[in-house]
């Protein structure tokens, strides 16, 4: 009887723990979540204005070099397309690079961005890339202009 | 008179079919040029990108001083879950020429970025899960004491030994003017109370041949081309801590990046001491899958 007493309140212990230890993954997934919601409703574009001034202020060594433009895009074609998409016009994963936050941000910004990524929004730095081709890829960016090209229907 | 009720065998088609869309998927889709570093022990801080799998294949050729030789291999499996979250699954096992072909393991590991942005030096975490057996020879890590000699014993032998180890290490490696070094710092943990923390280390500098992209799609551009050279051993453990009797290696090693998006890595280590095998020449082939975990979401219904 008295095992029987001791069975049924370890069942009551065992129960009333995973009751709670449900109720705990609820609140912390639905945190979770709401934290994740309200860094997505942030602008896409905002990490463009943590670049800091020094970095804003390189000049781009390859500037008007076609040949840096031709390699840069089959260097955006190898690293970048997956997620910003072939025409840069942006994807599920990555956003479009033609808007004008992107086409009028110094190249300096673009190679920081490149540099450091954007990590807490998924975009992981591309450092592994030498400076050079990182300013080439900066250099097809802008050669692409929102008049000419047109978004990936994504 | 009693009836024989002879029951089908079970048929695994789901299982099946899964099984070779993942292969096509593999085989077919979302292939991703990868820029890899040259190393096969060192780890730099760069992670695998977000959804992106990569499938890597591993071999190792090792002489063996009083014993036969072996060949060592394994595969990793490693997925980008977030930009600063990678995790990762290998699988291993070895022949010892004339002897047998053993299966020795396997490794789970994740490493996570500490740090949202590039620094000087850059430090990410590594925590591995190892369940594997004293026949195990692909000296992914040399820790401790561990020497040519642990190896001089038959495979039957050997893998009457199991390991449960919990595996840290501290990646710290920074990039500047095209040059990698990375250093990492390892301690490891059998995870019997008897066993004590072992210490080891790895360190790597690495370089493209080339820091400029041609406008051309190629494969023999010397910017596919990463070259560099690795050092690794033990450093003794909490008992005896300190250099006599480890091994230690110096490995020159080459990565070829190829467009149609697999990498190539070669890599020959050589012995520094008498505790140390003569030769190690290790080989890899790897290839990376953008885009796997959204389009393997979307065949289970998840929104891809």
């Amino acid at each position: 009887m008295r095992t029987h007493s001791a069975l049924s309140r370890f069942n009551g212990y065992i129960g009333f723990a995973t009751i709670a230890i449900v109720a705990f993954g609820v609140v912390v997934f639905e945190t979770l979540r709401a934290l994740a919601e309200t860094e997505r409703s942030k602008s896409t574009y905002a990490a463009l204005a943590d670049a800091p001034e020094k970095a804003r202020e390189k000049k781009n060594p390859f500037e008007g070099d076609t040949q840096a433009v031709a390699a840069g895009g089959k260097l955006f074609e190898q690293h970048c397309a997956d997620c910003h998409g072939k025409k840069a016009g942006g994807t599920r994963k990555g956003p479009s690079l033609l808007r004008e936050e992107v086409q009028q941000a110094n190249p300096g910004t673009l190679l920081w961005i490149l540099t450091n990524g954007v990590v807490r929004r998924g975009m992981p730095v591309w450092s592994k890339l030498p400076e050079p081709e990182r300013w080439q890829i900066v250099t097809y960016l802008q050669s692409l202009s929102a008049h000419s090209v047109k978004p990936d229907p994504h | 008179m009693v009836a024989r009720v002879v029951s089908e065998p079970v048929r695994w088609e789901f299982p099946g079919l899964i099984f070779s869309a993942l292969i096509s998927l593999l085989l077919f889709c979302c292939s991703s040029f990868a820029q890899e570093s040259p190393y096969i022990v060192t780890y730099n801080h760069y992670l695998e990108e977000p959804g992106s799998l990569e499938v890597e294949y591993f071999s190792t050729f090792g002489t063996q001083r009083g014993d036969n030789d072996f060949h060592a291999f394994w595969t990793e499996f490693e997925y980008g879950a977030t930009a600063w979250w990678t995790t990762e699954f290998y699988v291993d096992g070895q022949t010892t020429f004339h002897d047998s072909t053993v299966f020795t393991g396997f490794r789970f590991e994740n490493r996570f970025r500490l740090l949202q942005r590039e620094h000087l030096v850059n430090p990410v975490l590594y925590v591995e899960y190892e369940q594997i057996s004293g026949a195990d020879k692909i000296l992914k890590e040399i820790e401790g004491h561990d020497g040519e000699a642990d190896f001089a014993d038959s495979n039957a032998a050997l893998r009457k030994e199991h390991k449960h180890e919990l595996e840290l290490k501290l990646l710290l490696s920074s990039t500047f003017k095209g040059w990698n070094v990375a250093v990492n710092p390892i301690v490891t943990k059998n995870l019997l109370p008897s066993e004590p923390w072992e210490f080891a280390y790895a360190i790597g500098a690495s370089r493209p041949l080339a820091l400029k992209a041609s406008p051309n799609r190629c494969n023999f551009c010397s910017e596919n081309f990463v070259a560099g050279v690795e050092m690794y051993g033990g450093l003794g453990d909490m008992q005896s801590p300190g250099l006599h009797s480890t091994s230690h290696y110096l490995a020159p090693t080459v990565a070829w990046n190829l467009p149609s998006d697999w990498t190539l890595r070669l890599s020959s280590g050589f012995g520094l001491n008498d505790n140390s095998h003569r030769l190690l020449l290790r080989w890899g082939l790897s290839r990376e899958f953008s885009g796997f975990g959204e389009i393997v979401r979307g065949l289970f219904g998840g929104r891809p």
